[in-house]
């Protein structure tokens, strides 16, 4: 036998398309009849955020680079032009399955339990008319600007990700031809419209049918031929992903300059919409018949988010959880007194983010806190880590802030609290050039009686106190002298300084992680070839690195026995002989967003585990900050290889990777049936309460406080 | 327990670094942090001969920021140095001045052989591993940008200390400016060092077989502790070391970056510092390497941490300087005997006269120097000692002395033998500064009375005891032989003695039969 080039493109998987798998994923869930009928809804409403962003991003990176005549071949050896089209008949294929669950399954299934959608204007009661006329003439109609285009009214500017209603009007009495008239179905109102209900039954419509039916009140002295709903998705995004190389950014800035701004690259119009309107809209839109998704239902499905909003549904949702109080941070405790006992580890959203929020608060207010120092990716609006930061600076502390303004969409909501903090005396750096900076970190320095402690907070996701009630992650609180160094290491070279000679425990991205990740890997490969166990267990959001992918092929093929936890995209191909027959993958898609990336490598007798703010994918490996942080205290390691062999037993969620490229659920069969982010659940609040129990004292013997000096 | 928090800051040519240590009851001096900028004084100093404006104000934005550090952590005290790049700037005064105004931080200059001595004290620093090391025959090789400081050891004791410009920057601009084929590069650094380490070896190594060498850099030292972290040993073998050799050899500058995981821009001053390394171990057959990777601001917390009495080094540094003197008077033919004599007699009376002359530790050791090398310029001329005993301490270097300090050494062994000078501007020389003249004046008036007790030259004089009365010196020997002729110089060579201090020394005699 040959041999085996584990580069060769055809062992691995377009990233787009692997990632159109893991939406479809999401979309099995709304498809799902064991979950909540309102759970479903949101799956449904998740996918269509997710595509939207996904072609803003994604779909108008491929553009330019087709555009830019751009044909370096991706991973897998397709060009950009190839991802386009055949990501175009995937697209297609999943939002009609999109529409196909909302009209067969969601629809009737919400009529069932008592809310009606009514879909066509021509299907409201005539008082349910009067009531949807009076709410266009009170509320909607003085907000509507509609346009009309003719010789001397050129085709207006139609906003990115905007709904419209396109209409054929023409003049009353007149033989005049038709005329194309275009308006914007308002944000600023809400799209669903209540109807008048009873208490058994609840009706809802959607403000464009309202507006379609009062569209002669918006052109009086014409005659409505037609109206139809639309939407655009523009290039509009000149920023390039990061994803892409640098030489290709300079082909595209040179485009963009010739290029007319923000050209469409989809347009979704309501399906058997007039052909002569259609026309129009794609000569001016200058769009191409294969990028039109004619769309059988109501456009934008995000709009069902604010469906599940509604209250008077709660049966027909999941319940809600509560994250749970931290055992080891009984509430009222000082931290640092805590973190100083050991290492603590937190796995939110089933663990509360309280502490972290807390950990700096009180390093704000305490006496002995020299400074504070954090990098922020993605913060809450009203963020209560800002709060303290700035309180801090207020006291005196010298707080260093790494506020990083490259984070998609959020740009301008970070420029303003980053102002903010500078104001209240924060040191805040904006970000490093060429490099978006993604590590999670937060290093709290202390004087003791008997020196400097430091005290650092690692993290697998941002510091939101929002989004950590839904995203799983992992953080660890320490006092480590090893780890506390090199978190000053890491903050002095965000500073600008020099790297420090060496790093004790942590791996930086990008100048070490990358290799660190690849000699783990091979040592587990170097154990396999001498006839040993040898193991890895991944967890992360997604897997596209070509190196790490090779690297993991070498390890299959040497015997190294693998389990990927693989939340979206997977580039790794499974089950080729030679390659990777040793790899198994699973994809876990569940109420919570998992987010947490956990790394476990056998190391022969002495198991290592790690945990990283980075997935296993080029921007996060070679153009982001990132910190890959090692847990060493035996009690916490079990607790993550827990949380990974919990992750591998689950046969609810998991959906796994078969070799032909697709995923499916696990079956089920004569099975124990297991759900692990209810089984984390579960556990959390049995251990909340089995240290809220200890901590009333079953027993009946006083404990005096005592001072027992400095000999902790 | 009291815990005191002190920062080093080296203005080095190249590059910035501050390092924030604590210190904690004895001996317990812990680095909390380090930040370092890369800044290239080096080269505005070395070929424009002054620092520019740009460079100027970058070295002032990152020393303000660096006072900031230090304000976060509450440091209660600091030293800054600058080294070989604002030393051998034209406008020296003026920059630190700057400095001063701009960031409130106050830069002291160090001199080459203070700042190899700090680089010496902060292996020292290192405590048992560096006891252990010098047990055996060593040499430490100091590898700076202009310069490299070759010193040795014999018995535990540092015996002599050269300097030789060989600085990786240094070679790099020679280097440059031959332009040649990169496979040339090796040979070419070899040669380069081999011309000016051939004349070392005849004139300080002779056969001496050197065991191990202490090399002090920024270049390899990376890759040498990390390579003894991994190998769980501190000191590297000869082996070791010709198989980094060999990976700089063929790998490409991008995979050496990578390979010992530094900056690619470093990668050229790696393999300079190197081969010197390289060349240097083949010359004196060193089997053992130890590159402990400390650094100027390690030695100088270490000083720091002196003064304040919150560490004892075991090393006594003090007996480095002496053997080194001892050495240089060996070299030009001194006499030991002698200079034992009127080492013991000066500090004899040095010490019975402290209330007097209000000298401390520091001078006493001049003194000692002095009489150590009191002759030293016999070598060149019989009849001109003084002078030429002058020339030739000031251009020999004694390491852990400034060269202010060198000068009031040289000056007190010159004016042994020639006429004082009292007011330096009338003699057209530029001199000590007022406090500096001083000490030479006192130091000089007990060395004269000293070399007047044995001006035979025959040690004549044993158990010499020196007791001050009211305003006599009474100093009572015990000698069998007849000393009139000491008697007479006493009393010449006392008159200067009186005239700086007020009293009269007056000779006994104790016979004992």
């Amino acid at each position: 036998m040959g041999e085996i080039n584990f580069f060769s493109p055809k062992y691995y998987t377009n990233r787009e398309l692997s990632w159109i798998l893991f939406n479809h994923r999401v979309l099995n869930e709304a498809r799902d009849k064991s979950i909540p009928l309102f759970e479903r809804l949101k799956f449904l409403s998740i996918t269509a955020s997710n595509l939207d962003e996904f072609f803003m991003i994604r779909v108008a990176s491929l553009w330019d680079m087709v555009n830019a005549k751009y044909q370096k071949p991706d991973i897998a050896g397709l060009t950009p032009a190839e991802q386009l089209r055949q990501l175009n008949r995937v697209i297609h294929e999943l939002v009609e399955l999109q529409y196909s669950t909302y009209n067969r399954s969601i629809v009737p299934q919400l009529r069932l339990n008592g809310l009606q959608i009514i879909g066509r204007h021509e299907e409201l009661t005539a008082e349910e008319a009067d009531f949807a006329d009076r709410y266009f003439e009170e509320n909607v109609y003085p907000v509507l600007t509609p346009m009309a285009v003719d010789s001397s009214r050129p085709f207006p500017l139609i906003r990115n990700k905007t709904l419209n209603i396109a209409a054929l009007i023409h003049k009353k009495n007149s033989k005049e031809e038709m005329e194309f008239a275009t308006v914007q179905v308002p944000g600023v109102l809400n799209r669903i419209v209540r109807l008048p209900s009873t208490e058994r039954e609840h009706k809802v419509i959607l403000l464009e049918e309202i507006i379609e039916r009062n569209m002669h009140k918006l052109f009086l002295s014409n005659e409505i031929v037609c109206t139809y709903p639309y939407r655009i998705m523009r290039n509009a995004d000149l920023t390039i992903a990061e994803d892409e190389a640098a030489d290709l950014l300079k082909e595209i800035e040179k485009q963009v300059k010739k290029r007319q701004r923000g050209e469409a690259i989809r347009l979704e119009v309501e399906a058997g919409c007039d052909k002569r309107l259609l026309k129009i809209l794609e000569a001016e839109l200058h769009i191409g018949e294969e990028n039109i998704y004619a769309i059988d239902g109501p456009l934008d499905l995000t709009v069902l988010m604010k469906l599940y909003g509604m209250e008077e549904f709660p049966h027909l949702k999941a319940p809600g959880f509560t994250p749970q109080p931290v055992p080891q941070l009984p509430s009222g405790c000082g931290i640092f007194d805590q973190i100083k006992k050991r290492d603590i580890l937190l796995h939110h959203p089933y663990q509360t983010f309280e502490p972290v929020v807390d950990f700096i608060r009180q390093a704000a207010e305490d006496q002995e806190v020299l400074a504070i120092k954090q990098t922020l990716y993605r913060v809450s609006g009203n963020s209560p880590i800002i709060k303290a930061l700035a309180k801090a600076a207020d006291n005196g502390k010298q707080v260093t802030v790494l506020v990083e303004l490259k984070a998609r969409f959020d740009e301008e909501n970070n420029i303003v609290w980053a102002k903010m903090l500078e104001k209240a005396g924060c040191h805040v750096i904006y970000g490093l050039v060429g490099l978006k900076t993604h590590s999670k970190i937060t290093l709290v320095v202390r004087r003791e009686e008997d020196g400097i402690r430091r005290y650092v907070h690692l993290g697998t996701g941002n510091y939101n106190d929002a989004t950590a009630k839904l995203y799983t992650d992992i953080g660890l609180l320490t006092c480590s002298e090893a780890i506390g160094e090199d978190a000053t290491a890491v903050f002095n070279m965000l500073s600008g300084y020099s790297e420090p000679r060496v790093w004790n425990k942590l791996a930086l991205a990008p100048l070490w992680l990358k290799d660190r990740f690849l000699y783990l890997i091979n040592r587990e490969k170097e154990y396999a070839k001498s006839g040993r166990e040898a193991r890895i267990i991944a967890k992360m959001n997604s897997l596209c690195d070509r190196d790490i992918i090779g690297a993991l092929y070498e390890a299959s093929a040497a015997g190294v026995q693998i389990d990927l936890i693989v939340r979206g995209i997977c580039c790794l191909k499974t089950g080729i002989k030679g390659v990777s027959e040793n790899i198994k993958v699973r994809s876990i898609v569940g109420n919570f967003l998992e987010h947490s990336r956990i790394f476990y490598f056998e190391n022969d007798t002495q198991y290592e585990i790690y945990c990283s703010s980075a997935d296993w994918m080029p921007r996060n490996l070679e153009r982001r900050v990132e910190i890959l942080f090692p847990v060493d205290c035996p009690e916490l390691k079990e607790k993550l290889l827990h949380i990974l062999q919990s992750q591998l037993r689950d046969n609810v969620k998991a959906s796994i990777l078969q070799d032909d490229g697709t995923y499916e659920k696990t079956d089920k069969r004569g099975k124990h049936i297991f759900h692990s982010q209810e089984a984390f659940c579960k556990e959390a609040i049995a251990e909340a309460r089995e240290a809220s129990g200890e901590e009333n004292g079953e027993t009946r013997v006083f404990i005096p406080e005592v001072h027992h000096g400095d000999g902790e | 327990m009291s815990i005191r928090t002190f920062a080093a800051i080296d203005v080095g040519s190249y590059e910035l670094t501050m390092k924030i240590f604590e210190f904690s009851g004895k001996n317990n001096m812990r680095e909390i942090d380090c930040v370092g900028k890369r800044i290239d004084l080096g080269s505005d100093t070395f070929v424009k001969g002054k620092i520019g404006n740009e460079k100027m104000d970058e070295l002032c934005r990152t020393l303000k920021e660096f006072a900031g550090i230090m304000n976060a952590y509450k440091v209660e005290n600091y030293k800054a140095y600058g080294t070989s790049a604002i030393r051998e700037t034209e406008n020296t005064a003026i920059v630190q001045d700057q400095i001063a105004q701009r960031t409130g931080i106050k830069v002291e200059i160090l001199s080459n052989s203070e700042q190899r001595f700090l680089d010496y004290k902060s292996v020292a620093s290192r405590g048992e591993s560096f006891r252990k090391i010098i047990e055996e025959k060593t040499a430490i090789l100091d590898i700076g940008g202009g310069s490299i400081q070759l010193s040795l050891f014999d018995n535990d004791t540092l015996v002599s200390t050269q300097n030789l410009r060989l600085g990786v920057l240094r070679v790099q601009d020679y280097l440059n400016h031959l332009a040649s084929g990169s496979f040339r590069t090796e040979s070419l650094i070899g040669e380069m060092a081999m011309a000016q380490l051939g004349i070392y070896k005849k004139l300080y190594l002779k056969d001496r077989e050197i065991r191990n060498l202490i090399v002090i850099d920024e270049y390899i030292s990376p890759w040498a502790v990390r390579m003894g972290r991994e190998e769980g040993k501190e000191v590297l073998e000869r082996s070791d070391f010709d198989m980094f050799m060999e990976t700089l050899r063929s790998k490409s500058p991008a995979q050496v970056a990578r390979y010992i995981d530094i900056p690619e821009e470093r990668v050229p001053l790696v393999f300079i510092s190197a081969v010197l390394t390289g060349t240097i171990a083949q010359l004196m057959g060193v089997e053992q390497i130890w590159a402990p990777g400390v650094t100027l601001c390690d030695g100088i917390a270490y000083e720091y941490a002196e003064k304040i009495r919150m560490f004892r080094g075991e090393h006594d540094f003090e007996q480095d300087i002496v053997a080194c003197a001892l050495n240089i008077s060996k070299r030009y033919m001194g006499s030991k005997k002698r200079s034992e004599t009127l080492e013991n007699i000066t500090v004899t009376v040095f010490d019975s006269m402290k209330k007097v002359h209000g000298l401390g530790k520091r001078e006493r050791l001049y003194l000692r120097l002095a009489a150590i090398l009191y002759d030293c310029g016999k070598y060149v001329s019989l009849t001109n000692i003084g002078e030429t005993s002058y020339q030739i301490i000031m251009a020999t270097e004694i390491i852990g002395l400034s060269h202010q300090e060198r000068e009031i050494v040289a000056n007190v062994v010159r004016f042994n033998h020639s006429k004082f000078i009292y007011d330096w501007q009338k003699s057209g020389e530029a001199g000590p500064d007022r406090a500096s003249a001083l000490v030479v004046a006192k130091l000089t008036a007990i060395l004269r009375l000293a070399s007047g007790l044995d001006r035979s030259h025959k040690q004549k004089l044993k158990g010499l005891k020196a007791v001050l009365q009211d305003s006599r010196l009474l100093i009572t020997v015990d000698a069998q032989e007849d000393i009139t002729l000491e008697k007479e110089f006493f009393q010449r060579r006392g008159e200067f003695f009186q005239e700086v201090f007020s009293i009269e020394p007056v000779l006994k005699q104790r016979k004992n039969f």
